[in-house]
């Protein structure tokens, strides 16, 4: 029986050990952390100002889940794969992904946007819960590689996939779920319960919690505080080793709070108060980590200076970025379909380009 | 060890071709309901999970979204999987990731990722079965950008056409004609494959074409022979390629013959013989003698198997059809 999620930061910045969940705090960056979810949230602020521009069509804010995603990131190994939803901009950040590719997506100049392979950070996916089976699958390949449970850390690889509380209702999720237990596959679960999906409340989905669930499938279910760090860096780091060690699958719940509406098109006044967001808003991850962080001497005015000087140049990236995003040509959707043009695509297309270039 | 020339059924044809495949080729494997242990319910993957150990040919869990999805993956860490969907009925939990993932990943990634994933499902009637496992859902893969479809009719086919489609970059849909997967016929293991994307002159004509797919390719042959013997020269093009269809052949002919009937298992409305027919009016016009004509199954489910002889197009049926066009 799964009961309060795990923390370690404690809300006034001091630290808690947990006998289930060990890290060594006094080996971690900690400013490194706080600079990833810092920066993070400028992504994010940023793209929510651009979609009020007209610059992008549609933005799905990760405000406030910033520590469950960069806990999660950093425990990844180069060689691990990541299978995204559509809101992991912090783990995109963290895998190296350059945050102005993640916005062509939303304004419309591509489906993808990124090469997944450049940084082991699989494209958004937008079918709900379809992603877990592909991160299924490719656990799946790593185990034929003989990439699991050799013992080198240059061999040994795993697979960790993002999905949301809603996700879970989704038949494939499930699905998933019943391939990993039963083939004991490397790959690590993690969903940040926002507790929102839309305007469904997780009561909608599930009268257990998330990391109960596992349970029933058969595999090991972690609930950890979704706004604590640390405490998503410990579960993704231990769950990680246990899968790249060759011992299966595990379901990490990172409990936390959807701060903003679903997407910049959805309304959340009509469901929700205002009141429970402002409760989470006095749980924010950043400001938590920061009591830690200066209360250990982790954290200076220089530093802060830095960082935030970091910000600014970030945002202004993403601007002048995102406006110098290059629309598709007319012939890529064609071009783009097959592996290889097929004749009877190539005369469509020829038809379609002379439509386009007469209407110049 | 290659033979010149045997004759072996469909089923056989397949399960060499897929031993081929997975001898040339270590990324090739196979995934789906029952396909190691018991050798598949057709028999297609008898005696492979054996020769290429379990990892390569996996018996999954009960799920074809799983099948599919986890295919995808796979594909993703480098793997060639050809799945096995154990009924045509049974696709339908699959198509989310059919449509939405399989058919789009390389478009969505522009071309950074590729899919070739293999998806094999025996279709079509006349077995004596019961609901579902007689359907022909080759128009909902067909009309689905990305997805390239195919259905061979003989031996010879499906022995080189699984080979081709295992070795396409693109995700390819392999229908197989379940009734026919025992109909034997010879089979040249040597001889260079026709290409995936082309349709089959299988009896060359003057008077009419006649184009099918799949188990009814063999009944298209016997008309053919009867319309000879009635003093009728019919030319019987097997499409081989749903998608994309092979629309200069089936031009080239219809502007010699004058005369277009298709057939096929597939209810009527929106089915294949609708886009056939759309293509060869717009291409041969003016070489049209008369209407097309098309012989399909009715709009309505899959019949009780004691009806399906008389709702299948068979014989009489595409007799009939001949007979219609040459009334113009």
């Amino acid at each position: 029986m799964i009961a309060e999620p795990i923390t370690l930061i404690k809300q006034d910045g001091s630290i808690r050990s947990d006998e289930a969940l060990k890290l060594d705090v006094g080996n971690i960056d900690g400013a490194g952390l706080f600079r990833d979810m810092v920066m993070a949230r400028r992504v994010d602020t940023e793209a929510i100002a651009l979609q009020r521009q007209g610059e992008l069509g549609l933005w799905p804010s990760l405000l406030g889940q910033e520590a469950a995603q960069v806990g999660a990131a950093r425990a990844l190994q180069p060689r691990d794969v990541a299978f995204p939803t559509y809101r992991e901009h912090a783990v995109a950040w963290c895998r190296g992904v350059d945050p102005v590719d993640l916005l062509g997506l939303f304004r419309g100049t591509t489906l993808g946007g990124w090469d997944p392979t450049a940084n082991n950070f699989n494209l958004y996916t937008l079918v709900i819960g379809a992603q877990t089976l592909h991160a299924v699958g490719y656990a799946m390949g790593i185990v034929r590689d003989g990439d699991v449970g050799t013992g080198d850390p240059d061999r040994d690889r795993a697979v960790m996939v993002f999905l949301g509380d809603g996700a879970l209702s989704e038949g494939e999720t499930n699905e998933a779920f019943v391939w990993a237990a039963a083939q004991n596959l490397p790959v690590v679960f993690f969903c940040q319960n926002n507790q929102w999906a839309i305007s469904a409340p997780y009561s909608v989905q599930s009268r257990v919690s998330v990391a109960q669930r596992a349970e029933g499938f058969g595999f090991r279910g972690v609930r950890v505080d979704g706004n604590d760090v640390f405490a998503c860096l410990a579960a993704s780091k231990q769950a990680l080793d246990i899968a790249r060690s060759g011992n299966g699958p595990t379901l990490i719940e990172a409990l936390t709070y959807r701060r903003n509406p679903h997407t910049t098109s959805d309304d959340d006044g009509r469901y929700r108060s205002g009141a429970e967001n402002d409760e989470w808003a006095a749980l924010d991850p950043i400001d938590r980590f920061r009591r830690y962080l200066e209360s250990t001497g982790q954290l200076d005015d220089a530093l802060l200076a830095q960082i935030a000087e970091e910000e600014n140049l970030l945002a202004e990236r993403l601007r002048s970025g995102c406006r110098s995003l290059p629309n598709p040509s007319a012939e890529s959707p064609f071009r783009n379909t097959y592996a290889e043009l097929p004749a009877e695509l190539d005369q469509q297309m020829t038809e379609h380009i002379a439509f386009v270039e007469a209407g110049e | 060890m290659n033979q010149a020339m045997t004759k072996m059924p469909i089923a056989h044809a397949l399960n060499l071709g897929l031993r081929h495949a997975m001898e040339a080729d270590s990324k090739v494997m196979l995934l789906g309901e029952d396909i190691g242990q018991l050798g598949g319910v057709f028999r297609v993957t008898d005696g492979l999970q054996k020769a290429f150990g379990p990892e390569r040919v996996v018996d999954s869990p009960l799920g074809e979204a799983g099948i599919v999805g986890g295919a995808i993956g796979l594909a993703m860490a480098g793997y060639r999987p050809v799945c096995e969907i154990q009924f045509d009925g049974f696709v339908f939990p699959a198509m989310n990731q059919i449509i939405t993932q399989l058919a789009k990943y390389h478009h969505r990634s522009e071309g950074t990722i590729t899919v070739p994933v293999v998806i094999r499902i025996p279709v079509g009637g006349g077995i004596g079965a019961i609901e579902h496992h007689s359907e022909s859902p080759e128009a909902y893969f067909a009309h689905t950008a990305g997805l390239k479809v195919v259905c061979p009719s003989s031996a010879q086919q499906a022995y080189d056409m699984i080979g081709l489609a295992i070795r396409s970059q693109d995700p390819v849909i392999f229908l197989e004609p379940k009734r026919s997967y025992w109909a034997k016929s010879n089979v040249d293991l040597n001889r260079t494959p026709q290409a995936l994307d082309k349709a089959e002159i299988v009896r060359k004509g003057d008077d009419l074409t006649l184009v099918t797919y799949g188990a009814l390719v063999p009944v298209a042959l016997k008309a053919a022979e009867i319309c000879h013997e009635e003093g009728r020269s019919i030319e019987v093009i097997d499409l081989r390629s749903l998608s994309p269809i092979d629309d200069a052949t089936l031009i080239q002919s219809v502007e010699r013959t004058g005369r277009l009937l298709v057939a096929h298992e597939a209810q009527r409305t929106a089915g294949l013989g609708a886009e056939v027919a759309s293509r060869v009016q717009e291409g041969a016009f003016h070489s049209l003698l008369a209407p097309i004509i098309r012989v399909t199954g009715y709009d309505t489910p899959y019949p009780p198997s004691r009806l399906e002889e008389d709702w299948l197009p068979g014989l009489d049926r595409i007799l009939d059809g001949v007979d219609r066009s040459f009334a113009y």
